[in-house]
């Protein structure tokens, strides 16, 4: 299980394929369930330009941990790789990946949409938008 | 006794700081490191609270060289 607190963008497809490579468990893995969340270029009917993610470093690897561990208590899964920007990103950039392998499908995407939506509700992570008139902090998550 | 506030994203730029250092023996509870460190403000409604990093709320009691941090709604993914 791998966390990472990525400060520059990060090509997601690359992180999982590095990843993949190195896991103990080749040939044990019949599924791998990826979730990729970009940046919009708009929300609640602006345009945003770009945004800023700020974090509180520590609390955060301690949550992503709890919440791996919680899924990896629920679920058969045999890895997973979290990777989630801080910083300015701009549209079209990742801002969060998670990606889990098991052996079959179900443990895979039940896993990584637990891991997804705890992330979301308790990871001490916070993004602020700037638009063209100004900025402002994205109060809540979307419901999904 | 010494505790360490930290206020993070949209609290930090509304108290216009990002930490105060309570030499306090007055602070019992979260919510008493709320008023002192910040002279009696409102709470905010869907205030989140953490000491040494591990969600609480406003009633828990602090200890020595604990750090106390105050935020919003997280936001990530």
């Amino acid at each position: 299980m791998t966390i990472r607190i990525a400060e520059s963008s990060f090509d997601p497809w690359d992180e999982i394929q590095r990843y993949q490579q190195q896991l103990p468990h080749q040939n044990k893995y019949g599924a791998t369930a990826v979730f990729i969340g970009s940046m919009r270029d708009f929300n609640e009917g602006d345009n945003v330009q770009s945004m800023t993610l700020e974090h509180y470093p520590g609390m955060t690897n301690r949550y992503l941990e709890k919440i791996t561990k919680e899924a990896s208590d629920r679920w058969d899964i045999l890895d997973c790789l979290i990777v989630h920007r801080v910083g300015e990103v701009n549209p079209n950039e990742p801002i969060v990946l998670v990606a889990v392998w098991s052996a079959h499908r179900a443990a895979a995407y039940d896993a990584n949409r637990y891991i997804m939506e705890e992330l979301k509700s308790r990871a001490p992570f916070w993004k602020k938008e700037q638009l063209s008139e100004g900025s402002r902090w994205v109060e809540k998550n979307t419901s999904g | 006794m010494s505790i360490q506030v930290r206020y993070f994203a949209s609290l930090r730029e509304s108290i216009g700081r990002g930490e105060d250092l309570l030499e306090t023996g007055q602070a019992s509870t979260v919510s008493e490191v709320w008023d002192i460190a910040t002279r009696g403000s409102e709470i905010p409604a869907n205030l989140l609270c953490a000491i040494n990093m591990e969600y609480v709320d406003l009633h828990s009691p602090v200890n020595d060289n604990d750090e106390v941090a105050f935020f919003p709604p997280v936001t990530g993914g």
